[in-house]
């Protein structure tokens, strides 16, 4: 008798049939609790989320960030940021996540616009806090910050009390208002 | 038969002991200025600039529990053209501040700001990129009310310093009129054609000394954008 509780969600055959048609070394996979998370490099980003979408039926529910700079036990070797997409499947209720690393001087990946509509404000949030470019996004604009806002807060090595943007307004005085 | 009218004469300057003006029964005497100021300090036209949950302590004040009508205060108005008392309640962000002072420059003279709880007159506890550390660094605060959030009692006891505020100091005729807002109109001119400015202003220079600041120079943030 086990005593491991970890709830399968993606069960194992739905893994390996994506892994048969996509091929080996498109992806790797590792998974902790009951998450797992396809590694995926940004070049097979969209034709993995195609895919996934038009012969597995997922649908996109978050994207999101990560900077993993100083992070403990990571290597120096690995992608300084992160993007996951959380995927769920509406019938089976299957979920998966995509991984996706990038690192300076360029984090660049593919928009997934194209393929999940509702990316797109979720791209340009991590847009805006991270500074990733999604390439061929439709609008990257900051949607958070004011547009004149030139760094991206939530990168690891940006101090918590900003660099000053907060404290640069005019001062609107008795004699001027 | 002849009716003698009740009153009194009003005194005279120095030297002369009647005026030869004669005040008729009831009559006060005062000063206009006076006069001006009881008439506005018991009919403040609240502007709620409520941010965050200390809006929600501002609305109690508003209800009849604590009842800001027995101040002359009630008239809480959302159209900045109608108000001559702002209240900021609540957390300002950077992307706010630009409005806050948009609302305070079209509210008319004369006006009064009111800082309400400890988010708006310090940041609070929001020590962050995004929250501005204070809302009186950049409009004029007449009265700071401290909390997080502030008793009732104590907005009502602010809209009294308020009151006592008005009543000493204004004046009826002191109302520049026109000239004022030609001079305003070259601020306002000066403000959006000006270049962008460093980051970090003067008196936050310091900042710095916990190391939070990075190497690589201060960044330049552009003034007209979110004006
Ligand atoms: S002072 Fe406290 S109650 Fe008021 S806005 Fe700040 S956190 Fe909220």
């Amino acid at each position: 008798m086990t005593t491991k509780q970890t709830s399968k969600p993606l069960p194992d055959a739905t893994l390996a049939r994506i892994r048969k048609r996509c091929g080996e070394g498109v992806f790797s996979v590792s998974s902790h609790l009951d998450n797992l998370r396809l590694y995926v490099p940004g070049s097979k980003l969209v034709e993995l989320a195609t895919i996934l979408r038009d012969e597995f039926g997922f649908h996109l529910t978050e994207l999101g960030g990560a900077d993993y700079l100083g992070y403990p036990g990571r290597s120096p070797a690995s992608h300084r940021f992160e993007v996951h997409y959380v995927l769920l499947n509406y019938d089976t209720a299957e979920r998966l996540i995509l991984k996706s690393g990038v690192s300076d001087p360029d984090p660049t990946l593919p928009t997934l616009v194209p393929v999940w509509l509702g990316a797109g404000w979720m791209e340009r949030e991590v847009f805006d806090m991270y500074g990733i470019v999604f390439q061929g996004h439709p609008d990257l604009r900051r949607i958070l910050m004011p547009e004149e806002f030139q760094s991206f807060p939530l990168r690891k090595d940006y101090p918590l009390r900003g660099r000053g943007e907060r404290h640069n307004f005019e001062r609107v005085t008795r004699e001027d208002s | 038969m002849a009716v003698t009218p009740k009153g009194f004469e009003l005194p005279g300057k120095s030297g002369k002991s009647s005026s030869g003006v004669f005040a008729p029964e009831g009559t006060i005497v005062t000063s206009l200025d006076a006069v001006v100021n009881w008439c506005r300090k018991n009919s403040l036209w609240p502007m709620p600039f409520a941010t965050a949950c200390c809006g929600i302590e501002l609305m109690a004040v508003g209800s009849s529990r604590f009842d800001i009508a027995r101040f002359g205060a009630e008239v809480m108005r959302f159209s900045p053209r109608q108000c001559d008392l702002m209240i900021v309640a609540g957390r300002v962000v950077m992307k706010m501040m630009p409005v806050l002072q948009r609302i305070w420059l079209q509210m008319p003279e004369p006006k009064y700001a009111i800082s309400m709880g400890a988010c708006a007159s310090t940041g609070g506890i929001f020590d962050t990129y995004a929250v501005v550390q204070g809302v009186d660094r950049f409009i004029p605060i007449d009265v700071y009310i401290p909390g997080c959030p502030p008793r009732p009692e104590s907005i009502l006891r602010a809209v009294m310093d308020m009151q006592s505020k008005v009543q000493k100091g204004g004046s009826a005729l002191g109302n520049q009129g026109l000239p004022e807002l030609r001079q305003m109109e070259e601020q306002l001119i000066q403000i959006r054609t000006r270049a962008g400015l460093p980051g970090v202003a003067t008196e936050r220079a310091d900042e710095s000394r916990f190391g939070y600041r990075l190497p690589g120079g201060e960044s330049l943030v552009g003034r007209t954008e979110t004006r």
